[in-house]
């Protein structure tokens, strides 16, 4: 196995022990606060939000060491295990012992950090914001221990160095998530009590399909890696030792790409296989499609849950978790990947154009905007790196966007109908402001940091289709531009509906007002991340459109993310098979997949196709402002008259496409339907079989008794009445009279003496 | 004298097992009416096994392959006959030792709410518990048998008498059934005896290693197949294995709460135990002929369990099918045969020891208050019981095998371990039992969500809060379920080489 | 004078006392037919005595048989005594209460 620990960047222990320190501040915070946060001064929140602000402070630092680090070399990836700061989970007494043995430890790389430090900023202003969106909720201090055991979680999936920890941490969250969604189902004061129950349970249950996915996929590739791997060295196209099991990322990359590269470029059928299941987990947690019906309704939960989980972080651990196992997804599954991706954010984008619940409309966004990132990842290498970055940028201003309707919805007193909203900018204008920067962020327009990686995704949807043409690509290029025309026109409707018109209700307008000083700072920050965030501009005056690459770029790149592999050779090679240039080279599957890789390396660094997806992108910015702004600024087209006129189209969508309808009727019906079959065979059928051989004993217990009665005890019976009548017999000699006896005494004496002489 | 491998001889296992009994003797001799002093007792009784298991947890040498405590001393002899007070631990007993240890201390308190409570109830208590003590150290197939026996008797009459409206059926359908198990057993080990003429545990694994069993074929199945069928049989009735199922159902919905957690908590562990003790390695190589039928019987368990429980509208009979399903696991896990699926499967008795007693604990503080299980009945009990909320998300999370959660550590090393078989169709039941994954959070958040979540009933808005007692008896086990759920080689590295000897044994079926 | 003899004499004693118990409706004249019985035999049991070595043992059943015979006279006439308070006869016939 060629030595790839040079790759490696050493960090010193002081610097791990920072890290470490990262997700054991939230927990210690929840220990605490579960415990006595009741009895602390105003329950605690300001001792969790200080502690992570102190998190936030360790992961922008650790963000810059990183970026310091990958700015020398250009390459920035380490694990703590290499410098000898970890341990075992499952053995403690015989670490690296044969056998069963799950050494563990952090992995510090430029996602990683990336990660790091957009959870860490988002969580401490989502924590600064609760403090006043949910002051007098009845259940104000186990919000606040339940959402910093959520970051707990989330900041440990991202420093988790093996896939089975960051399963682990990705359940963990799962649970947050159901409790925070149903928060306010224990409140009685909501009247929103019951569907929280239903939400709650309802997000644990869809998300545990998937996870069940990942969990299988996982244990396809801790066995069958190594069982292949093994064969391959048998037979000799791998030179190195035999290895076992493992669930660590930078194994498991370059374990798989070295039997690819020894299957010739090409991805052995079981590892298509576990991809999907992997990409299962993906799907379940980042809402695509078809399990993308839990994250609509987990907006029953608060507002600062909706921005922390449901648009910034735990949502974009799927796709996080693509950007973790990239190498191990064969060009099948990418297309796959690519062709989910690209039809979530179409077919999201449409429903989000539908809804009046301000909620709503943000909920159907970043299912939508989840879909991009995976469309794009499924589209190859470049795409990879834009949708990790739209990760990123995505985090910053949808936080934002549900804070700032947060804000909306606290200044209305809990009214969530934008129909009854209208002309908040009055009096409302930082919450206003905000949300305006961050809808522009979103809607991909240049110099604000949607644009940076919306872009990008766009132009690697173009580049994977010219060079590989198949369903996924094609779905991506077609659905993904398409997508963000919506986008731009559903979040100028909720601006135009929101903040401008005459105010609709009079109630809520005569009530609204800005929020307090904590939630408008929060908002304003995370808003000014959503301008900023993507690429810093004003530093670099010269190429505002950061062509030659932004912060994220820098950090993340597709070339060196994971040492010791080659994409070119692996996926990459796949995706480029059909390339005519490759075919003509000729040879073996090796060679081929070799020249194939030659071309696609020149191929991503001569492509350049910036140009035509700005354009794109911003020919359908321009389209979906315009449409917003006739609808429902200028109201020249009555929305009415336009959805009457799509007629029954309309109905399908803002019904949701009747998915949820469907899902209802066929898999839970259905899974009822059966509990209750079963439960009826268990009862009746093989409970029946068990009384049935008990009543078969009974019956025959009743049997044995009357046979007893009648047949045995008649045979008794039978003998005592035999002897009864011989004795009746006998006593007809039995006079009683001596006589007599001595006469059959001597009768005897005489036949016995007669015998005697006569014989 | 040693036919086995030992490490250290002590008589500490005799005093963990009789101490209860002494106990029991004490408290028969107590005025029924001073309950105070009985309960008293009881507690000591119960405690002072716990100290000792837990200096024998610390005092067992991880690193020792063979038996440890182990004691040899002649019991009964008639002629060749010869029986011994053969006892030891090794890896796979101990934890279920300290397991049935603390579990015992823990139904004390909880048996408080029983209703009739007598100093009757605390002898046969503390009788039971003899029992199931002297199953887990027996190392003589005679003495194994002579507990499992013993442990019948009181559970009995726990249920017939202190269970629920329908407790004498229960009871004999729970006493008849394990019973027909037991006599299987006892065919088994007459022949086994008969055959090669010991009873002692390990040098009847050494003649299963050796593949020494003579006995005759019968209808066409080898001896060494009907012996593992009728020990399988014997095991699976109490694990309990679809379709020997029926019995927990009504066994756990008629008995108090106590019972209920001892039931769940122990007894079917028994079930687990006997086949990785007395039943596997003594007839490995008719076992991996059949491994993958127990596999399919293993996974039927976990899917058809978590079925039937998610169409259950009773609270604790949902519970009880839950343990159905989750016992599957083990099944499935020992059916692999691998050193993951093993300890996946050996380490899931211990956590379904916990997590499940949780469960019913938490059941029995509901049905204390309102007098009835119905799942439809109930709403919004979160509201006016706040901290019973939050143990019992803990304690069904644990059951549905949270990732951070002792639950989750097993499930994931059988699934995985499953999965690495030699045989490639468990990989397809691996699959399938994924289903009953999905279905297990179905049914327990399902449950969850009427229970405690939505608007309140108004007949329960003066429930009082779980009380210091509960807490008492459910603290130590959902500290356990989280606690190895984090750190699990507390579990794992004593189970190590107990796992390894095991499968070194059973692999030669292969 | 041969052995056949003396046997003849007790088979002749023995038939009389015979008869003498089954014929006779008196008691006390079966008892008499009892005491024939038994000193037949006592003849019995000396001729045998004389002609085969001529021991003791011959002679000393002849005398344990007189003496039992006295005894046993004695019991019977005090049974008798009784029958006869039980039945008010002693008539062997009658006292039939054995078949009981």
């Amino acid at each position: 196995m060629p030595d790839t620990s040079h790759l490696f960047t050493s960090l010193p222990t002081w610097q791990w022990q920072l890290l470490l320190a990262v997700p054991l501040i939230p927990l210690v915070g929840y220990v605490i606060q579960i415990f006595w946060g009741k009895h602390l001064p105003r329950q605690g929140d300001w001792l969790l939000t200080a502690g992570m602000g102190v998190v936030m402070c360790i992961t922008v630092y650790m963000f810059f060491i990183a970026r310091g680090h990958s700015s020398g070399e250009g390459y920035f990836i380490a694990e703590s295990l290499r410098d000898g700061f970890g341990w075992d989970w499952l053995h403690r007494a015989r670490p690296q012992a044969e056998g069963l043995s799950l050494p563990t430890g952090l992995m510090y790389d430029g996602l990683g950090a990336a990660m790091l430090a957009v959870v860490g900023v988002v969580s401490f202003f989502v924590h600064l914001f609760s403090t006043g969106y949910m002051k007098g909720d009845r259940r104000y201090h186990i919000f606040f221990a339940n959402i910093s055991l959520f970051t707990f979680a989330m900041l440990g999936l991202v420093l988790s160095d093996n896939i089975l920890f960051l399963f682990i941490f990705w359940e963990l969250m799962g649970l947050m998530s159901y409790l925070l969604i149903g928060h306010f189902s224990q409140d009685p004061t909501s009247h929103r009590i019951r569907q929280a129950a239903a939400a709650c349970k309802k997000a644990f249950m869809t998300t545990r399909v998937g996870d069940t996915c990942l969990l299988f996929g996982m244990a396809m590739f801790y066995f069958l890696l190594p069982e292949h791997f093994n064969e391959l060295v048998e037979q000799g196209k791998i030179h190195a030792d035999k290895i076992g099991g493992t669930f660590n990322f930078t194994l498991l990359w370059q374990r798989a790409s070295m039997v690819v590269e020894a299957n010739g470029g090409a991805y052995p059928i079981w590892m298509t296989t576990a991809g999907l299941f992997i990409f299962g987990g993906t799907v379940g947690k980042s809402a695509q499609f078809p399990l993308h019906i839990w994250l609509p309704d987990a907006m029953e939960g608060p507002t600062p849950v909706s921005a922390m989980i449901h648009a910034a972080t735990m949502v974009a651990a799927g796709v996080f978790l693509l950007g973790r196992t990239f190498p191990l997804m064969s060009p099948t599954v990418l297309a796959v990947v690519a062709a989910v991706g690209g039809f979530t954010a179409l077919f999201a984008a449409t429903i989000g154009c539908t809804v009046f619940d301000i909620k709503g409309v943000l909920a159907y966004s970043t299912i939508s905007q989840l879909g991009f990132m995976v469309a794009s990842i499924g589209c190859g290498a470049l795409g990879l790196v834009a949708g990790l970055f739209h990760m990123v940028t995505h985090a910053f201003f949808k936080s934002c966007l549900f804070l700032s309707a947060g804000s909306v919805i606290h200044g209305c007193h809990h009214e969530q109908d934008m129909r009854k909203m209208g002309g908040l900018r009055k009096k409302m204008p930082i919450t206003f402001a905000c949300m305006l920067i961050c809808s522009l962020s979103i809607s991909g327009m240049p110099l604000f940091a949607g644009f940076y990686s919306k872009d990008r995704i766009i132009a690697a949807a173009f580049g994977g289709l010219s060079l590989n043409f198949n369903g996924g690509t094609f779905a991506a290029t077609v659905f993904l531009p398409l997508a963000a025309c919506l986008t731009t026109f559903y979040m100028f409707r909720l601006i135009f509906m929101t903040f401008f018109g005459e105010p609709r209700d009079h109630h809520v307008d005569e009530h609204a007002h800005e929020s307090p000083w904590n939630m408008t700072v929060a908002i304003s920050v995370l808003a000014t991340l959503g301008l900023f965030g993507g690429y810093f501009w004003l530093m670099h005056p010269t190429s505002p459109l950061g062509a030659h690459g932004t912060w994220f770029t820098e950090m993340v790149d597709w070339r060196t993310m994971y040492p010791g592999v080659d994409l070119t050779r692996t996926n990459l090679a796949g995706m480029a098979a059909s390339v005519p240039h490759a075919a003509a080279h000729g040879g073996s599957a090796l060679h081929e997949a070799g020249a194939a890789a030659e071309h696609l390396a020149h191929f991503y660094h001569g492509f350049n196709p910036h140009v035509t997806a700005m354009i794109a992108s911003l020919a359908v910015l321009l389209i979906g402002i315009a449409l917003a702004v006739q609808m429902y600024l200028r109201r020249k087209w009555n929305p009415a008259k336009v959805t009457g006129a799509l007629g029954e189209g309309y109905v399908w969508v803002a019904n949701k496409y009747y998915i949820d309808e469907a899902v209802q009727a066929t898999v839970i019906r259905g899974t009822i339907g059966l509990a209750a079959i079963q439960r009826w065979i268990d009862e009746n059928i093989v409970d029946g079989l068990v009384l049935t051989v008990g009543r078969i004993g009974k019956a025959l217990g009743f049997f044995s008794a009357w046979f007893d009665k009648h047949v045995v005890d008649g045979l008794v019976n039978l003998v005592g009445g035999l002897t009864q009548a011989f004795g009746s017999i006998a006593r007809l000699f039995q006079s009683g009279r001596i006589q007599q006896y001595v006469s059959f005494a001597v009768a005897g004496g005489i036949l016995v003496a007669a015998f005697h002489l006569l014989t | 004298m040693d036919s086995f491998t030992v490490l250290n001889h002590s008589s500490i296992l005799a005093w963990i097992t009789f101490i209860p009994l002494i106990g029991m003797a004490a408290v028969l001799c107590v005025p029924r009416t001073n309950m105070s002093v009985i309960k008293g007792i009881t507690y000591v009784a119960t405690f002072v096994p716990l100290v000792l298991a837990t200096v024998v947890y610390f005092g067992y040498d991880t690193n020792f392959q063979g038996y440890q405590y182990a004691q040899e001393v002649p019991w009964i002899k008639l002629g060749s006959f010869e029986v011994f007070w053969r006892v030891g631990i090794d890896g796979l007993s101990l934890p279920l030792v300290w397991l049935t240890t603390i579990l015992l201390l823990v139904a004390v308190p909880a048996s408080e709410s029983v209703p009739r409570l007598s100093k009757a109830y605390y002898a046969l208590l503390l009788l039971l518990e003899v029992g199931i003590l002297g199953v887990f150290i027996s190392l003589d197939y005679f003495l194994f048998y002579v507990f499992w026996e013993v442990m019948l008797l009181p559970m009995y009459f726990l249920i017939g008498i202190w269970g629920g409206p329908q407790r004498e059926y229960a009871a004999i359908k729970f006493f008849l059934y394990t019973l027909a198990g037991s006599v299987l057993m006892l065919v088994a080990l007459v022949a086994m005896y008969l055959d090669q003429g010991t009873f002692s545990i390990p040098q009847m694994m050494a003649i299963g290693k050796a593949g020494g069993w003579t006995g005759p074929s019968l209808l066409g199945m080898t001896f060494t197949t009907w012996v593992f069928w009728f020990l399988f049989i014997a095991f699976a009735i109490k694990i309990p294995s679809f379709p020997f199922h029926t019995w927990l159902p009504d066994a756990h919905v008629q008995a108090p709460t106590p019972i209920s957690v001892i039931l769940a908590g122990i007894l079917l562990k028994l079930g687990g135990y006997g086949l990785i003790r007395a039943c596997f390695p003594i007839v490995p190589h008719a076992f991996t002929d059949f491994a993958f039928a127990l596999g399919v019987l293993g996974v039927i368990s976990i899917v058809y369990g978590a079925y039937v429980a998610l169409g259950q509208s009773d609270f604790k009979r949902m519970v009880a099918y839950s343990s159905v399903s989750h016992m599957g696991f083990v099944l499935l896990g020992m059916a692999a045969l691998t050193e993951f699926g093993m300890k996946g499967a050996a380490l899931q008795m211990f956590n379904h020891g916990t997590s499940s007693a949780a469960c019913f604990l938490v059941v029995g503080v509901i049905y204390d208050r309102a007098h009835h299980r119905d799942l439809n009945a109930f709403g919004g009990v979160a509201q006016p019981m706040p901290r019973y909320w939050a143990l019992s998300t803990v304690a069904f999370f644990a059951s549905l095998g949270l990732p951070g959660m002792a639950g989750f550590v097993s499930e994931a090393l059988t699934l995985v371990g499953s999965f690495q078989s030699a045989d490639t169709r468990f990989q397809i039941l691996v699959l399938i039992s994924c289903l009953g994954v999905v279905l297990t959070a179905a049914y327990i958040l399902w449950a969850l969500q009427r229970v405690f979540l939505g608007p309140l009933n108004e007949k329960y808005k003066d429930y009082k809060d779980i009380t210091g007692r509960e807490i008492f008896s459910l603290a130590p086990l959902l500290f356990l379920c989280i606690f190895l759920g984090i750190f699990p080689f507390y579990l794992l590295d004593w189970m190590d080489i107990g796992v390894k000897d095991l499968m070194s044994i059973l692999l030669l079926g292969k | 004078m041969g052995l056949s003899a003396y046997l003849t004499v007790s088979i002749l004693l023995f038939t009389l006392g015979v008869i003498c118990i089954i014929s006779r409706r008196n008691v006390l004249y079966v008892l008499m037919g009892i005491e024939m019985i038994l000193n037949a035999s006592s003849i019995n049991f000396a001729a045998f005595n004389r002609f085969n070595g001529g021991g003791l043992e011959g002679r000393m059943f002849v005398i344990f048989i007189i003496i039992l015979a006295a005894a046993e006279a004695a019991v019977a006439l005090a049974i008798v005594l009784n029958v006869f308070h039980l039945f008010h006869s002693v008539k062997p016939s009658e006292a039939d209460l054995l078949r009981e």
